[in-house]
């Protein structure tokens, strides 16, 4: 296997665009493919203050360096979960990461400053741990963005990840998930605007990435996630992939191209305020605070006690 | 060959020579889920594997919303 660009050893082969790289070129493909993808949907400028949520695996990792080697500023912010080992391990990731770079990373514990964690929360609000998960750390984050005076949030979900939740989102038809989908949110009714630059990178290749920088990051998984759905709707789409290379990409881009803008998002009105931390709400408290309410209340719920009882 | 799989974590004792695609073949393992890591570099898909190589497959499919 020969790299398409200088006919020395390839290190890997992309098969969606029919090619092998070398090391060099591959890391120059994915700054291209993350450049690309910011002038494409006009995602951000160098002279903007970007924050990134940042969970010591690799896609988060790997868009903290990519936008440093891009030029462009960045700073981190990583949410304590409360998820066990797993949490302390990823927090050591983070932390060594920024460390080393001499980056800035923002910290906020759940545990310490809102009274409670993720396994917690799930027993407490009866929900599954990644909606719970989900939901507090998307309130974290937009709060931070707006408090911390950044131009744009940004997350780390690549091609897989997108592709994954457009699958889950056609299965059952659900229009409103299906206009929200989008590779930029402006900012809006008390939100900040959202980013997603690794859309043109799949999953195999942020972590290609991350091997071929000396990137050390959490190659074990969230003990929550096993079993959820969203794995399974990778696993088929990879199934397809493996058939048929670049069905990923096609099934999400032409989705963005050809029927993204027909979904209306009902939520696009402005929503009330939450009456406690003035975050936008449906009702009196917004969903975060609703959480908290219960979750600080309930007796803590170990991670092991989680995967038995509340899924 | 030594070959060390993670989540959960434990290793292999595979008869080599063998192609890196063959190996996969093997552990009925698709390409777009995993790499394949030798002395902390990737190794491509046609590439030969010692019998006294130590390989580590990684999978790179994570989960969560
Ligand atoms: S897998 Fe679920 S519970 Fe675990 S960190 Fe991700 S969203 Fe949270
Ligand atoms: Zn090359
Ligand atoms: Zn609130």
């Amino acid at each position: 296997m020969k790299c398409k660009v200088c006919r020395g050893p390839a290190v890997i082969d992309i098969r969606r665009h029919n090619a092998n790289f070398c090391a060099d070129h591959f890391l120059k493909y994915c700054r291209d493919q993350v450049s690309k993808a910011i002038h494409e949907f006009k995602m951000a400028t160098p002279d903007e203050r970007l924050l990134i949520a940042v969970s010591g695996g690799k896609d988060s990792l790997a868009i903290w360096d990519l936008l440093g080697e891009l030029g462009y500023q960045a700073d981190g912010l990583y949410v304590g979960l409360g998820i066990g080992e797993y949490s302390e391990t990823s927090g050591r990731y983070a932390r060594d990461f920024a460390d080393k770079r001499d980056l800035k990373l923002l910290e906020i514990d759940l545990r310490s400053e809102y009274g409670y964690d993720v396994p917690t929360a799930s027993a407490a609000t009866r929900r599954v741990p990644c909606s719970a998960c989900g939901m507090s750390k998307r309130h974290l984050f937009d709060k931070a963005a707006l408090d911390g005076g950044y131009d744009a949030l940004v997350t780390g979900h690549n091609l897989d990840d997108e592709a994954a939740v457009l699958y889950g989102n056609v299965l059952r038809w659900q229009t409103d998930y299906l206009a929200r989908q989008r590779p930029v949110l402006p900012e809006r009714n008390g939100f900040p605007r959202k980013v997603k630059p690794l859309i043109r990178l799949s999953e195999r290749e942020t972590a290609a990435y991350c091997v071929l920088r000396g990137i050390d990051y959490l190659v074990e998984e969230c003990p929550m996630a096993a079993g959820n759905k969203h794995l399974a709707f990778k696993e088929s789409l990879n199934a397809a992939e493996q058939q048929s290379p670049g069905t990923k990409h096609d099934f999400y881009f032409s989705f963005l191209r050809k029927a993204a803008d027909k979904f209306i998002d009902p939520e696009a009105e402005p929503l009330g305020v939450c009456e406690r931390c003035g975050a936008p709400a449906g009702s009196e408290l917004c969903s975060f605070c609703r959480i908290v309410e219960k979750a600080s209340n309930h007796e803590p719920v170990p991670v092991e006690l989680v995967n038995r009882k509340y899924r | 060959m030594k070959v060390l799989l993670r989540n959960p974590t434990r290793e292999l004792e595979m008869r080599g020579p063998m192609s890196v695609q063959k190996l996969m073949n093997r552990l009925e393992l698709n390409r777009e889920s995993v790499l394949l890591i030798r002395d902390s570099t990737l190794v491509p898909a046609d590439a030969m594997l010692a019998d006294d190589d130590i390989v580590e497959i990684r999978p790179v499919i994570s989960g969560g919303a």
